[in-house]
C-alpha cells in the first residue's frame, strides 16, 4: 500500500514539474516581443528569414505538432479500447459476468487524480505553445503598410495611406508586413486568407485587425468570407496580388497619381 | 390505441414515447435538408437550385431542428422521462401536469420550425442568429425567436420537474451513489438547462425586439454592440453541446455497463470529477466560439486554458467507460455496436477539437469546414448513435417486442462508414481552407472531388439510419415478443414488466443495501 502511494506521489510529481517546465518556460519567451530572438530559437522562423517573424509557417509548425500529439493519444486509446473489446469478450464456456474488481478508495483516486494531472500538463503544454503564436498573430512589425478594409455585401473594399482604393484586389509589396484595419458597412463579415492562415470578423462599431506577410512576388491568393453575411455569401470573394516592392512602387504612385487627377 | 389518450396522458413513458416521435420527425426533416445539400454541393456552381436563399434556408433548417428539434429533445425529453422514473423506481414524475404541459409546447415548437418551409421569406439566419444580419434581413427572424423561446420553456419546466423528481422521488435505500449515470448525467444536463437557456431565451428576444420593434441592442450606429449578442448566444449554446453530451454519455454507460456485465469503472471520479468538473468549468469556456469575432485578446487567452481543461472532466468520463469492458463479458448486440461505435466517433471528435482550443491555430480553422467536421463528430454523429443505441436498447422495454438484429447491425456498419467518409474528408478538406456556409465553392474548386465523396458518404449514411428507423416500426409492429429483461440488466428499469403499466410497478421497488445498478457479480 504504502509502496503505491509513493509511486503515485513520485508519478503526480514529475506531471507537476513538466507542467511547471511548459507553462513557464514557453510563458517567459511569450512575454518577449515576437520578433526578438527568442521565438527564433522555437524554430517558428524560417531561415535567413530577416526581422520579421512570420506566423504562417509558425501555424503550420505549431498544427504539426498538435496533430502529432493528439494523433499518440487517439491510437493510444483506439487501441486500448479495441483491446479489451477483443480481450473481454464474452466466449462460449466463459463467464457470464464481469469480474472487474471494486477499487479500493486509494485506487479510485489515484484513477482521478493522475489521469487528471497528465491531461493537465497535455493541455498546459499545448496552451503555452499556442500562447506564443497568438502572440506572433497580434504582434505587428513596425515596418507595415497599414491598410483600411471596410467589407460589405459582398465586396472587399481597401483603402490605401495615399487614397488609392481598390476593390477585391488587395495589392502588396512581397517582403513586407500587411496589416489590414478592418470595419463593415452593414453586417459581418470575416477577411479570411487561407494561404496565410489568417482571418478576422469586420464588423460595424468596432475595429478589428489582422496582419499577413507576403513573401513572393508574382503570387496571387484567394481572399474569401468566412462569415455566414447573406444570400450571396459565397461569392464574396477577393485575390490578393502578390508584386516585387519595385513593381509595386510603381502602381502605388501611378494609382496616387490617377486618384489626384479624378478629385 | 386511443389518440386523445395519448394526447392527454400525464405517463411519463407516454409522454417520452411522444417526445421520441416527435424529435424522430425532426430528426428526417432535418437530415432531408442536409441530403439536400450534399446534392447541392455534389457539383460545382448551381446543381438543384439557382436560387442560394433556398440553400441557405436548408443550413438554418438542418441546424436549428436537428439541435433544438431533434438532439436536445430526444436525450433530455425522451429518455430522460421514459428511463428517469423507471431507474428510481418512482410511480411517475413529480408533477405530471406539468410534463404533458412541456411535450405539448415541445410539438407548438416543432411546428413553428416547420413553419420554415410554408411560409414566404423564412429564416436564414443560421441556427446562430447573429445580428446584424438577423436584424437586416427579409427572411423571418421572428419565427426562428419563437421557436427558441417555446422549445426553451418546454426545456425549463422539464428541468424543474426532473430535479424535483430525482431529488425526492427515488425507491427507498436508493441513495445518491447508486444512482445510475443516466440519471446523474441528466440531473447535470438539467442543471445547466435551467441556468443557461434563459441567456439564449434574452439573445433571441433582443434580436428580434431589434428587428421588429426598433430597439438598438446591436445597432452600433445608434448606441448598440454587435459581439454583445454573441457572447449572450454561446454563454448558452456552449453550455448546449453539454447538455447534448452528458445524456448521451450517459446512455453510452448504461449501454456499455449492461452488455460488458460489468461495474462502472470509477463511478465517484465519473460522476464528481466527470460530470461535475463538466458543470463547473461549462460557463467559461463560450469565447472559445468567438476567437477570430474581435473578442479581447486577454479574454481569448483566458478561454484558451478554459477550453483546454474541458479534456480533463471528459476524459476522466472516457476512462470510466472504456474501463468498464475491463474485465467484462463483452457481447455485441445491436445496441452495444452503437455504443462501441460512439466510443470511437467521440475519440476523433474530441481530439479535433483541441486544436480549436487554440486561438492561434483557431485564425485559420475556424468557420470552415474542418469546424464542421469536428462538431459533426462530436456532437452531431456521436450523440445521434448514442440516440440511436438507446432507442435500440430500450426497445424492447418500451414495445415489449424485439427489433430485427441482423437489419439492426447491418443499419449500423452502413451507418457507420457513411459517417467516416463524409466528416473525415470534411475536416481533411477544412484544413486546406474550404469555408462553411458556402452554397457555391467556385473559388475553391479544387475541393469539387472531395464534394462528391461527401455526398456519396451522405447518401450512404442516410441509407443506414433509413434502415434502422424501418427496423424500429417493423419491430414495434410485429417483432418477437421481447421478455421482462432481454438484456439481463441490473438496472431498476427492467424490474418491471414490458411495456410497464400506468405506475410502473404494482407495489413501489425497494432496493437492498449491496444493490446497485452495476453489480453483476453480487447476483
Amino acid at each position: 500500500m504504502n509502496r503505491i502511494l509513493k509511486h503515485w506521489a513520485a508519478t503526480a510529481l514529475i506531471a507537476v514539474s513538466n507542467v511547471a517546465m511548459a507553462a513557464g518556460g514557453d510563458g517567459q519567451s511569450s512575454g518577449q516581443t515576437p520578433a526578438s530572438g527568442n521565438i527564433a530559437k522555437l524554430q517558428y522562423l524560417h531561415k535567413g528569414e530577416a526581422r520579421i517573424a512570420d506566423p504562417a509557417p509558425g501555424w503550420d509548425y505549431l498544427w504539426k505538432e498538435v496533430l502529432i500529439d493528439i494523433t499518440v493519444i487517439g491510437i493510444l486509446f483506439a487501441l486500448m479500447t479495441a483491446f479489451f473489446i477483443w480481450r473481454y469478450r464474452r466466449v462460449p464456456g466463459g463467464p457470464q459476468v464481469g469480474s472487474a474488481p471494486k477499487l479500493s478508495p486509494a485506487a479510485a483516486i489515484g484513477w482521478a487524480v493522475i489521469p487528471a494531472f497528465v491531461f493537465l500538463a497535455d493541455d498546459l503544454f499545448l496552451a503555452a505553445n499556442g500562447w506564443v503564436l497568438w502572440n506572433k498573430f497580434r504582434d505587428v512589425p513596425a515596418d507595415r503598410l497599414e491598410i483600411h478594409l471596410e467589407s460589405g455585401m459582398y465586396s472587399w473594399d481597401y483603402t490605401y495611406p495615399n487614397g488609392v482604393q481598390t476593390q477585391n484586389e488587395l495589392v502588396v509589396p512581397a517582403g513586407k508586413a500587411i496589416l489590414l484595419r478592418m470595419t463593415s458597412r452593414d453586417t459581418l463579415h470575416s477577411h479570411f486568407i487561407p494561404d496565410f492562415r489568417v482571418k478576422e470578423d469586420s464588423m460595424p462599431g468596432r475595429t478589428t485587425f489582422l496582419w499577413f506577410l507576403p513573401r513572393e512576388a508574382g503570387k496571387e491568393h484567394v481572399v474569401t468570407c468566412a462569415e455566414y453575411c447573406g444570400v450571396m455569401h459565397s461569392y464574396m470573394a477577393g485575390r490578393i496580388i502578390v508584386k516585387t516592392p519595385e513593381e509595386f512602387k510603381q502602381w502605388y504612385e501611378a494609382g496616387a497619381a490617377a486618384a489626384k487627377r479624378s478629385s | 390505441m386511443n389518440l386523445k389518450e395519448w394526447i392527454f396522458t400525464t405517463d411519463h413513458k407516454r409522454v417520452g414515447v411522444l417526445y421520441l416521435i416527435g424529435s424522430m420527425a425532426a430528426f428526417i426533416v432535418a437530415g432531408i435538408m442536409a441530403m439536400l445539400m450534399r446534392v447541392e454541393l455534389s457539383t460545382l456552381g448551381p446543381t438543384i437550385t439557382s436560387n442560394p436563399s433556398s440553400y441557405n434556408v436548408w443550413l438554418y433548417a438542418h441546424g436549428a431542428v436537428m439541435i433544438l428539434g431533434f438532439q436536445i429533445p430526444a436525450l433530455t425529453g425522451f429518455f430522460a422521462n421514459y428511463c428517469i422514473p423507471l431507474m428510481i423506481g418512482a410511480k411517475d414524475v413529480a408533477f405530471p401536469r406539468v410534463n404533458a404541459l412541456s411535450v405539448w409546447l415541445f410539438y407548438v415548437g416543432i411546428i413553428l420550425a416547420l413553419l420554415t418551409f410554408f411560409i414566404p421569406d423564412p429564416p436564414d439566419v443560421m441556427w446562430t442568429g447573429y445580428p446584424p444580419y438577423s436584424t437586416i434581413t427579409a427572411g423571418n427572424t421572428a419565427l426562428y425567436s419563437f421557436t427558441v423561446l417555446i422549445l426553451g420553456f418546454a426545456s425549463i419546466i422539464g428541468g424543474v420537474n426532473f430535479l424535483t423528481t430525482i431529488a425526492y422521488m427515488r425507491a427507498p435505500g436508493l441513495t445518491w451513489n447508486k444512482l445510475n449515470i443516466f440519471v446523474w448525467c441528466t440531473l447535470g444536463a438539467f442543471v445547466l438547462q435551467l441556468i443557461f437557456v434563459p441567456v439564449l431565451g434574452t439573445a433571441v428576444t433582443l434580436i428580434s425586439m431589434d428587428k421588429y420593434l426598433g430597439t438598438t441592442f446591436f445597432d452600433p450606429a445608434r448606441g448598440g454592440d454587435v459581439l454583445t449578442y454573441q457572447n449572450l448566444f454561446w454563454f448558452y449554446s456552449h453550455p448546449a453541446v453539454y447538455v447534448i453530451f452528458l445524456p448521451f454519455f450517459g446512455v453510452l454507460f448504461e449501454i456499455v455497463a449492461t452488455f460488458a456485465k460489468n461495474r462502472v469503472f470509477n463511478y465517484n471520479a465519473v460522476v464528481y470529477g466527470g460530470i461535475g468538473g463538466i458543470i463547473l468549468l461549462s460557463g467559461v469556456v463560450w469565447v472559445h466560439h468567438l476567437y477570430v469575432s474581435g473578442m479581447i485578446d486577454w479574454i481569448r487567452i483566458g478561454q484558451m486554458v478554459t477550453t483546454l481543461m474541458i479534456s480533463v472532466p471528459v476524459g476522466l468520463m472516457l476512462i470510466g467507460l472504456v474501463g468498464t469492458l475491463y474485465k467484462g463479458s463483452i457481447t455485441f448486440e445491436t445496441p452495444m455496436l452503437y455504443a462501441l461505435g460512439v466510443l470511437f466517433l467521440f475519440l476523433i471528435g474530441g481530439l479535433t477539437g483541441i486544436p480549436l482550443a487554440l486561438p492561434s491555430l483557431t485564425l485559420h480553422l475556424s468557420e470552415t469546414y474542418y469546424v464542421v467536421g469536428h462538431f459533426h463528430y462530436v456532437m452531431a454523429v456521436a450523440g445521434t448513435f448514442s440516440i440511436f443505441a438507446g432507442v435500440y436498447y430500450w426497445f424492447p422495454k418500451i414495445t415489449g417486442r424485439m427489433y430485427n438484429e441482423f437489419w439492426g447491425k447491418l443499419g449500423f456498419w452502413v451507418t457507420f462508414v457513411g459517417t467516416n467518409i463524409v466528416f473525415w474528408t470534411m475536416m481533411d478538406i477544412g484544413v486546406k481552407g474550404m469555408p462553411r456556409r458556402y452554397y457555391d465553392y467556385s473559388h475553391f474548386s479544387q475541393f469539387e472531388g472531395a464534394h462528391q465523396l461527401m455526398t456519396i458518404g451522405a447518401a450512404i449514411l442516410g441509407v443506414g439510419f433509413a434502415i434502422a428507423l424501418v427496423n424500429w416500426i417493423v419491430g414495434a409492429m410485429k417483432g418477437a415478443p421481447a421478455g421482462d429483461n432481454p438484456w439481463q440488466s441490473m438496472s431498476l428499469e427492467w424490474t418491471t414488466v414490458s411495456p410497464p403499466p400506468h405506475g410502473n410497478w404494482p407495489s413501489p421497488p425497494s432496493v437492498s443495501a449491496e444493490w446497485t445498478p452495476y453489480a453483476y457479480d453480487r447476483r
